[in-house]
């Protein structure tokens, strides 16, 4: 078991024919994922990988129904695409561009809370389920089949942290990026509670950073959980007003810091590591 | 980006949204015939920075010699560490009420959000909780008048003034989402003589969307070097400590400067140079480094796709081209670091695999320990 996505999940990949499409297509089909189509406006009836190319979301999904969709275009028309997925039947859309404006963010969430759509991302490097299938950037040979769920806001920084699991011998049973964007569709909750139903998952791995309130929010929630959990915080050292990287990594007017998440999180149980070598050995005496 | 006091209430006035009669100096010449057509008038400096009334960036006068005087004397200013080089001289306005308005993006809610008070004129931050008027936006439907004349109605607003009101509030939403801003904020709107006039403005846009706001003036808040790092695409921050970092990702870049105050020294910047490994991209960031005059510089890279051994090549090249001689410390994870890590060594940079290891060693090399 796994969560969001298993190795029955059907994909497709907007902007396959691009370069970041075609290579991560590459990844993910070595991955074992199973991509049904890719959609490319104005190339379809090529193919990528020896994955057939349509106009068309809609017409994708005429010739084989999918689950999921993956976005890889430019940061401009990222929002005109996740529309056409979703008005297509997708329901499970990870946004892997960085840069979409906030706006275009509003919208498609506002969109995708109609539809019923669960949304990874933007600025996400995707989701995971070890062994079964991956939707994303990240490299495929860090990951393990496990017991673990790591739900990270940073890219590089989870690869790290799951890196290590991995090496210590600890598998995960999903790693999601929630993408390091202010306005995002998964959030940590909506994560939780996903593992925190699964059976196979027995443990939780939460990667968060300074800014905003969502380590807060889901410290609330984690309360009520049964499965462990264990935290790692990146940007103690970071200054106020400024924006560290991502978009959403920032202190403002007080909110954010690194010392009100590690206080909510603790207040809730969570062991949380001061240095990211740390987590796996909390999770192994936490379990 | 944030825009300065006078660029939102020009965006404001466009709209429809009424303001005091004011003019932008840049030199105090023209002030005294402006105070000569208008009447008393405050006369406001331009920052990008908050608190600018108490810092003493606000004065008043009434008469054209007063406000020459107070322009030259705000226009020799520096408040809160910026120059002073743009003044608003304004009207000075009868403030009978003063009122918080402001929209900016609830990201927990995924929703734009509407906070109005009829606490205004401080700073939001100060006012409690329960005097602040919430209401998210869905941006479906967008903000309906019914939403706008509800907010009117408990902020306790009457008659014309409850319909110029809504009409501002309207506006403001028009203008919050048109100009893909993060914040819009009026603090305050005041109610002035029987009419209502929004004081102050503040508006942050988003950078990511400033392909469609071509004809906005653009408001540069980086320092010289982050506008270099930013020219070349990479995500670059000045901080004051002694090491420079380079690494890709901006939550391993964070993480990686936790580790450095951890270990007893501090960063120096941030920066995410993203996963390129080639030479020319390298290289940019390099240079921007070095030209900040670090003690150490300290690499971290998790080479996911990208091979280390392309990596270390393109970091040899680099270093052998520019002549660095500040020690430099990489850690090195990926495909092929092994490879990677050997043709580092055989060129004199110190690497690792281990981040615990890179950061130990870069910290003692910047103490001058351990060379």
């Amino acid at each position: 078991m796994a969560v969001i996505i298993n190795d029955k999940t059907k994909i497709l990949v907007q902007g396959m024919t691009g370069n970041q499409g075609q290579f991560h297509t590459g990844q993910m089909l070595a991955y074992g994922s199973k991509i049904v189509g890719g959609i490319s406006p104005g190339k379809g009836g090529q193919s990528v990988q020896g994955v057939p190319v349509y106009d068309s979301v809609e017409q994708a999904m005429q010739a084989e129904p999918a689950d999921a969709s993956v976005i890889f275009i430019p940061a401009r028309f990222v929002k005109e695409s996740a529309l056409e997925a979703m008005e297509a039947g997708i329901k499970t859309l990870v946004i892997i561009t960085e840069h979409v404006p906030l706006h275009d963010a509003l919208d498609i969430m506002a969109y995708a809370e109609k539809k019923g759509v669960q949304i990874v991302g933007p600025n996400t490097y995707g989701l995971i389920s070890p062994g079964q299938c991956k939707i994303g950037i990240m490299p495929n040979r860090i990951f393990l089949p496990g017991a673990i769920g790591v739900v990270a806001r940073s890219g590089t920084l989870s690869y790290e942290i799951v890196f290590q699991l991995t090496q210590a011998g600890i598998g995960q049973s999903s790693v999601v990026g929630l993408g390091g964007d202010r306005v995002v569709g998964l959030s940590f909750i909506d994560v939780l509670q996903k593992f925190e139903a699964d059976p196979e998952t027995k443990g939780v791995v939460l990667v968060g950073e300074i800014g905003g309130n969502a380590e807060e929010e889901a410290a609330q929630y984690i309360k009520s959980m049964t499965k462990p959990v264990v935290a790692f915080l990146a940007g103690k050292s970071a200054p106020p007003g400024k924006r560290m990287g991502h978009a959403g990594a920032i202190i403002e007017r007080g909110k954010g810091t690194f010392a009100s998440k590690v206080e909510a999180l603790t207040a809730a149980g969570v062991k949380v590591a001061s240095l990211p070598w740390e987590v796996s050995d909390l999770i192994k005496a936490a379990l | 980006m944030k825009l300065f006091e006078y660029m939102a209430k020009e965006i404001f006035r466009a709209n429809g949204i009424p303001v005091p009669r004011g003019q932008m100096f840049e030199k105090p010449e023209g002030v005294a015939d402006w105070v000569k057509a208008v009447g008393p008038v405050a006369v406001k400096s331009q920052i990008l920075s908050g608190g600018r009334g108490k810092a003493g960036g606000i004065k008043f006068a009434s008469t054209p010699e007063e406000g020459m005087a107070k322009a030259q004397e705000l226009l020799a200013m520096e408040l809160k560490g910026l120059r002073v080089d743009k003044i608003l001289v304004e009207e000075k306005i009868v403030i009978d009420q003063e009122i918080y308005l402001a929209i900016t993006v609830d990201g927990a809610r995924r929703k734009p959000i509407l906070i109005a008070s009829r606490a205004g004129g401080m700073e939001i931050e100060q006012v409690p909780e329960e005097q602040l008027i919430k209401r998210l936006i869905d941006v479906s439907i967008g903000l309906q008048p019914y939403a706008a004349r509800e907010i009117v109605r408990r902020l306790g607003l009457e008659g014309d003034l409850a319909k110029e009101a809504v009409d501002v509030i309207l506006k403001l939403y028009q203008i919050f989402r048109t100009y893909d801003a993060e914040l819009v904020e009026i603090n305050p709107l005041v109610v002035s003589q029987g009419r209502i006039l929004a004081a102050d403005g503040k508006m942050t846009l988003d950078d990511e969307a400033s392909f469609r706001f071509k004809d906005v003036p653009q408001v540069e808040e980086r320092t010289a070097v982050e506008k270099r790092a930013h020219d070349l695409g990479i995500s670059y921050v000045e901080l004051d400590g002694e090491i420079g970092v380079m690494a890709n990702g901006a939550g391993i870049t964070m993480a990686t400067l936790d580790l450095i105050q951890a270990f007893g020294s501090s960063p120096r910047n941030f920066m995410d140079a993203g996963g390129g490994s080639s030479t020319e991209a390298t290289a940019g960031a390099l240079k921007i480094l070095l030209s900040t005059d670090p003690k150490a510089l300290l690499i971290n890279i998790f080479g996911g796709i990208t091979r280390c051994d392309d990596v270390a090549r393109a970091f040899v090249q680099v270093k052998e081209s520019m002549g660095i001689n500040i020690p430099v410390v990489i850690r090195l994870v990926g495909t092929n670091e092994e490879l990677g890590i050997a043709i580092l060594r055989e060129h004199g940079i110190e690497s690792f695999k281990k981040i615990d290891e890179a950061v130990a060693k870069v910290v003692a090399l910047a103490n001058g320990e351990g060379a």
